[in-house]
């Protein structure tokens, strides 16, 4: 017989003798693969469509000139445009404005650009609006606004409704004069003269930013430096690509977690691929010791289950592709780029095949197939054929157990991996600390294993009944395959613990954190008037001298930039108490008392994320831009913000005021007075002479929103901590229904000298139990520990933010004995199908 | 290719729109009072404040045309200058500095038989920010780096760079101005108010430097100033125009023009004639008459241009020849303005008069989309 079809003989022997086994072992691979090519696929077409989305706005400029707050003196454009290189300079005014009609829901914002169409049209001609024909100049018409598709399909428009917009607590009336020369689907913008805008919305004599076209053979990055020197600390310049790069921050940890989360499954997979092909040479050891007596060589044997795994590898990495490819489609189209989270706003992606990823994928699917196959190859090359073919391979059980220095050089990698500091603002060690962790833990599984059952059967002994007995004896004598079975549960409920603890202490953390952050018993906002806030002097005290309320609050918030590379940061103003500033803002440890402040330094209270992201540290003097001009700040303290990701600063109200001379706020928080009620609280507000604009919010709403927005953004996570578990199952599954088949005889051998049927059965299921209860046992203290690095490494890293620890010790129960039950189930099930033979013919089986 | 170009067209059709059809304009949306004066032939010019910018009313422009000739290899070259400005009659209460108030449009164009084609070039931009205007009191109009300027000594002083083009010239007058029509009142159709005021400078003598691919090249030559400002201009009923204006040997001038009817024919007419002493001859509509000599088929736009005339002026009759046929203002790639504006040589009785540029608008049909 040729080395080719005996190969082929012998792998489609094996396979089709264990049809179901290995299709659940394709299936793991499919599944690891598709989640982490689906994943990917999603969050790069979300990327991608982002920021063309952002970039299509700025068109086609060399550069971009900011200020580091979100506006800035129009008086720089005519010196732009006039500037030495510059062939054209745009003059953009970008904002939000609220859509009174859209109050209620929490999605009420509309992005308007303010546009010069003489400028814009070399710039960034796609936003000009299409007028009627003949009509062009309707442009720049005083009170004409021109909306992309699914703005006009939002506000449920068409070209000459009228369409109103807050203004403070004015509303006012805009006619839709048309549609967008080009829009990118799912796009919601509204393009208006830059002129009219200004007036309409209160933005008279500001911009938001200034596009630069250079004229041809002027060197960018000289210009840039010259220019930059020129404007100052105040402004930025940018280009394209930094934009890019501040999009791709935005969301890029969030996109690397979910990514690695896609790899723990796959990771899961191999251990199933593992236990499978290890049982399917326990399987076949007679047959391989036949094979090596008849001139089989070690390498040819090698080869062959190595063969095996990599077409097995082949075919569920393919698999996997294509099921992640119409999942990642049917994602898009069903859920949004954004896969519940809010990363990505207001974009509609394609999904686009990328070769590249499909070959890193389909490598990433077959690397972990053969990871798992090759200790299991190795075995079978190493197993000697005289012993196998006369032994029923109880080899495996007599052999003592070496110190398991794989485990421990492992375990302790895992240990100096936390200790290190983050990658590229990635939390690369943490994950590598992570895979360490696992794999030490199922190395350690065997020896761990070996060593409880021998004590337990050493205390057990002579007190015991048969059935403990040869339960606990297999158990204790045949570590190697008890480990096999327990490698896919330990990994899977290790990861769910860890999981379902990081997912907990986070949930419980932002609970209470929304607590401290919402005191107040409701909150009225108004839309902002240009770049003030939309109560003015006279409308706070209209709300301060309403009847209802025990105390008021106001707030002012604004944005700015520091690092043009970065999102925008936020800016609180609002009345601190400074006898205790905890009291008003979820402080961290690292504070500075009030008594001890510099009293010739304005104090601010910082984020985690401005630690992190900008070394704003406690007793650091730091430099904001504030109204006209930089300041310095003393940073008094460090608070938890779940909120802003990429930073936050509290300042007192009353020194925001002196330094900006703004007196408008845009929030204001109210106490109600006991026994008031909702619909007389509301009542009250609205009776105001600008009632209707006020934007309404109940601290108890606010907070069952943003769990539920917390939740929707855990939506993937507890989809993949599922996967796991079920790819866990899948191997305890496989492996005890492969072992039960090969211990066929043992069972029939046991019946001959009088254990009854149904002993052999409880024996079965305590022997699963048992096992999976070591698992469990095991994979929580395995778990307990990622979990630590989850919620102190990867989310501090990743997400700037720390949080306290929470146990969900119903669920962890559950699904422990959700596992444990299911194991011996599975165990159960297998063994009536072993036993159901002739005891005869079970002995005499092979031979 | 299809989309973008229409995008483009629709972007600055604007500019075709001040030029050929203001009055279907001030028909459309101005049918409400009209926020701008009339054109009144009681109005007396004054200057040098009519030099200036005129705010009350819609459009206004200044408009240069010419033949230079190279000093050293002695080439012909034709120019054309037009600063427009003009008055969206929206924003009116709008008190932002970007408020769109006025537009100031200016087109370039060089006519080099070496190139065999026009090369132009328009810029748009709204007034404010000293970065485009027009000013009062004397001629001062700018757009971004693009200036006309008229100074204390009433000499003209252009400067306007394009791509791959540009002029520097100095215009000095020569003559006395020329008042059209009835001492600046031009009628331009059968209604009173379809008229503006309008004069010209003509026989300005030019000294200055031509930019051609970059290089600069010393000309001199001779060049023809109007300035027109009015509200309401076109009859509705009008097509587009024929408009001669030309410096002849004999230091006369010449001006002529016909407003076509949609229709065919002449909806209406004028031509003055100063000879070299300051002797004015006005023509009448009835007296004026424009005749196709030969016609051009533009291989850009596919329209038809009567690019050769006979002009009849009541007895005498001129011939039009272009300098080269070529000389049609293209843009519709970038701002959609479309028109013929040609040098061309005159003869008068079959000798040769002189030199001037014709202007044919309205021969390209509005695309429909």
């Amino acid at each position: 017989m040729k080395t080719k079809s005996l190969t082929s003989w012998l792998m489609f022997g094996e396979w089709r003798g264990h049809i179901m086994q290995w299709l659940v072992v394709i299936m793991a691979i499919a599944l690891g693969v598709a989640l982490g090519f689906s994943i990917h696929l999603i969050n790069t077409a979300a990327l991608n469509e982002f920021s063309a989305a952002s970039k299509s706005l700025s068109g086609q400029s060399d550069l971009q000139v900011h200020s580091k707050q979100s506006m800035f003196d129009e008086a720089l454009f005519p010196v732009l445009a006039q500037y030495e290189g510059v062939a054209l300079a745009n003059p953009v005014l970008e904002f939000e404005v609220v859509v009174p009609e859209k109050l209620e829901s929490n999605d009420h914002k509309l992005k308007v650009m303010g546009i010069d169409m003489f400028r814009a049209t070399m710039i960034s001609p796609d936003l000009l609006g299409v007028t009627e024909e003949g009509n062009q100049l309707d442009r720049l018409a005083d009170d004409a606004i021109f909306l992309s598709p699914t703005a006009m399909e939002w506000l449920q428009v068409e070209r000459g409704d009228l369409l109103q917009l807050n203004v403070g607590l004015q509303t006012i009336k805009l006619r839709v004069a048309g549609g967008l020369v080009r829009a990118r689907a799912g796009q919601r913008i509204a393009v208006m003269d830059i002129g009219v805008s200004q007036w309409r919305f209160h933005y008279l004599g500001l911009l938001s930013r200034i596009e630069l076209k250079l004229k041809p053979g002027i060197n960018h990055e000289t210009f840039k430096v010259k220019l930059g020197d020129a404007l100052g600390e105040h402004y930025f310049i940018t280009e394209i690509a930094d934009q890019e790069t501040r999009v791709a921050n935005m969301s890029r940890a969030y996109r690397v977690n979910l990514n690695m989360l896609a790899l723990v499954a796959l990771f899961t997979g191999a251990f199933l691929v593992f236990s499978t092909q290890a049982l399917s040479i326990i399987r076949r050891r007679h047959q391989f010791a036949l094979l090596r007596v008849l001139g089989m060589t070690r390498l040819q044997l090698l080869r062959q289950v190595i063969l095996e795994g990599v077409i097995l590898g082949m075919i569920g990495s393919l698999l996997g592709l294509a099921l992640g490819y119409a999942t990642a489609a049917m994602a898009i189209y069903f859920l949004g780029g954004d896969l519940g989270s809010s990363f990505f706003p207001g974009v509609q992606p394609n999904i686009h095949f990328s070769p590249l990823a499909a070959m890193i994928f389909f490598m990433v699917g077959m690397g972990v197939t053969l990871l798992g196959s090759i200790a299991p190859a190795w075995e079978a090359a190493c197993a000697k054929p005289a012993r196998a073919l006369k032994s029923d391979g109880d080899e495996l059980s007599i052999s003592r157990r070496p110190i398991p220095w794989f485990a421990i050089i492992c375990l302790t990698l895992a240990i100096i991996f936390t200790q290190l500091p983050p990658v590229l603002e990635l939390p690369i060690y943490g994950y590598l600390a992570i895979a360490l962790l696992l794999i030490g833990g199922v190395a350690l599984m065997q020896w761990f294993s070996a060593m409880v059952f021998t004590f337990m059967v050493r205390v057990r002994r002579g007190n015991s009944g048969a059935v403990a007995t040869l339960v606990l004896a297999r158990l204790a004598n045949a570590p190697n395959l008890a480990a096999i079975a327990l490698g896919g549960v330990l990994a899977s409920f290790s990861l769910m613990v860890a999981m379902a603890i990081m997912v907990t202490s986070f949930r419980i953390s932002v609970d209470e954190w929304l607590g401290h952050v919402l005191p107040a018993d409701l909150y009225v906002r108004a839309a902002s008037i240009g770049d003030q806030g939309g109560f003015q002097l006279n409308e706070q005290k209209a709300l301060a001298g309403l009847s209802g309320f025990t105390r008021a609050d106001f707030f002012r918030t604004q944005q700015l930039i520091l690092d043009p590379t970065r999102p925008e940061i936020t800016l609180f103003a609002r009345t601190i108490d400074m006898s205790d500033p905890s009291n008003t803002i979820p402080l961290t440890d690292d504070v500075i008392a009030a008594a001890l402040l510099p009293q010739d330094v304005m104090p601010i209270w910082v984020s985690e994320a401005m630690v992190d992201l900008y070394g704003f540290r406690v007793g650091k003097q730091v430099t904001l831009p504030l109204g006209k001009g930089l300041h310095e700040f003393f940073v008094a303290g460090i608070w938890r913000d779940y909120g802003r990701q990429f930073g936050a600063v509290q300042i007192r109200l009353a020194d925001y005021q002196v330094l900006t001379e703004d007196f408008s706020s845009n929030s204001v928080g109210l106490w109600l007075q006991p026994g008031m009620t909702v619909s007389e609280i509301e009542s009250v507000l609205r009776q105001l002479p600008f009632g209707d604009a006020l934007e309404i919010s109940w601290s108890g709403d606010i907070r069952a929103q943003s769990l539920q927005i917390f939740d929707r953004s855990f939506a993937v996570t507890y989809l993949l901590a599922i996967v796991a578990v079920v790819i866990g199952l899948l191997g305890v599954a496989a492996s005890f229904s492969a072992q039960t088949l090969a211990r066929v005889k043992e069972f029939g051998m046991l019946r001959h000298i009088g254990v009854k049927r149904r002993q052999i059965l409880i024996m079965l299921a305590a022997e699963g139990g048992f096992l999976t209860a070591l698992g469990v046992m095991l994979g929580f203290l395995l778990g307990w520990s990622i979990s630590l690095i989850l919620v102190f490494i990867v989310n501090p890293q990743s997400f700037h933010w720390t949080m306290q620890l929470h146990f969900p010790w119903g669920w962890l129960f559950i699904v422990a004995s959700v596992m444990l039950v299911s194991a011996a189930i599975t165990a159960l099930i297998a063994g009536r199908h072993a036993i159901s033979g002739s005891a005869i013919h079970a002995v005499r089986e092979d031979w | 290719m299809q989309r973008s170009i229409r995008n483009k067209y629709y972007i600055f059709s604007i500019v075709r729109i001040v030029i050929l059809l203001i009055s279907f304009m001030a028909a459309n949306i101005f049918a409400e009072p009209s926020k701008f004066k009339t054109v009144v032939p009681e109005y007396v010019l004054t200057f040098p404040h009519d030099y200036g910018m005129h705010e009350d009313f819609r459009i206004e422009w200044w408009y240069i045309t010419g033949w230079l000739e190279t000093t050293k290899s002695k080439e012909p070259l034709g120019f054309q200058v037009t600063f427009f400005r003009y008055a969206t009659g929206y924003n009116q209460e709008n008190p932002s500095r970007f408020a769109a108030k006025y537009l100031i449009i200016a087109h370039l164009a060089l006519s080099d038989p070496a190139v065999g084609k026009l090369m132009h070039e328009e810029k748009t931009a709204r007034e404010g920010f000293d970065l485009a205007y027009a000013k009062q009191g004397n001629t001062d109009v700018k757009v971004d780096d693009w200036t006309l300027v008229r100074e204390e000594d009433g000499r003209y002083v252009v400067d306007m760079q394009a791509n791959d083009f540009g002029l520097q010239l100095s215009l000095t007058p020569t003559q006395m101005m020329l008042l059209q029509d009835k001492n600046g009142f031009s009628r331009k159709g059968p209604k009173p108010e379809q008229a503006s005021y309008y004069y010209s400078e003509p026989h300005l003598s030019v000294t200055g430097t031509v930019f051609r691919q970059d290089k600069p090249v010393a000309v001199t030559g001779r060049a023809w100033l109007d300035h027109e400002w009015s509200s309401e201009y076109l009859d509705s009923d009008a097509d587009g125009w024929d408009w001669v204006g030309a410096n002849l040997d004999d230091g006369s001038s010449l001006m002529a023009f016909q407003i076509r009817r949609k229709k065919g024919g002449k909806l209406w007419a004028y031509a003055a004639l100063r000879d070299a002493a300051g002797h004015v001859t006005f023509f009448e509509p009835g007296q004026v008459e424009f005749t196709p000599i030969r016609t051009w088929r533009s291989p850009h736009t596919d329209a038809t241009y009567p690019v050769a005339m006979r002009i009849r002026t009541d007895k005498i009759v001129w011939r039009l020849i272009p300098l080269f046929d070529d000389q049609e203002l293209d843009s519709r790639q970038s701002t959609g303005a479309v028109y013929w504006e040609g040098a061309v040589i005159l003869s008068k009785d079959g000798k040769p008069a002189g030199q001037g540029y014709l202007e044919l608008t309205g021969y390209v049909q509005p695309l429909e989309m």
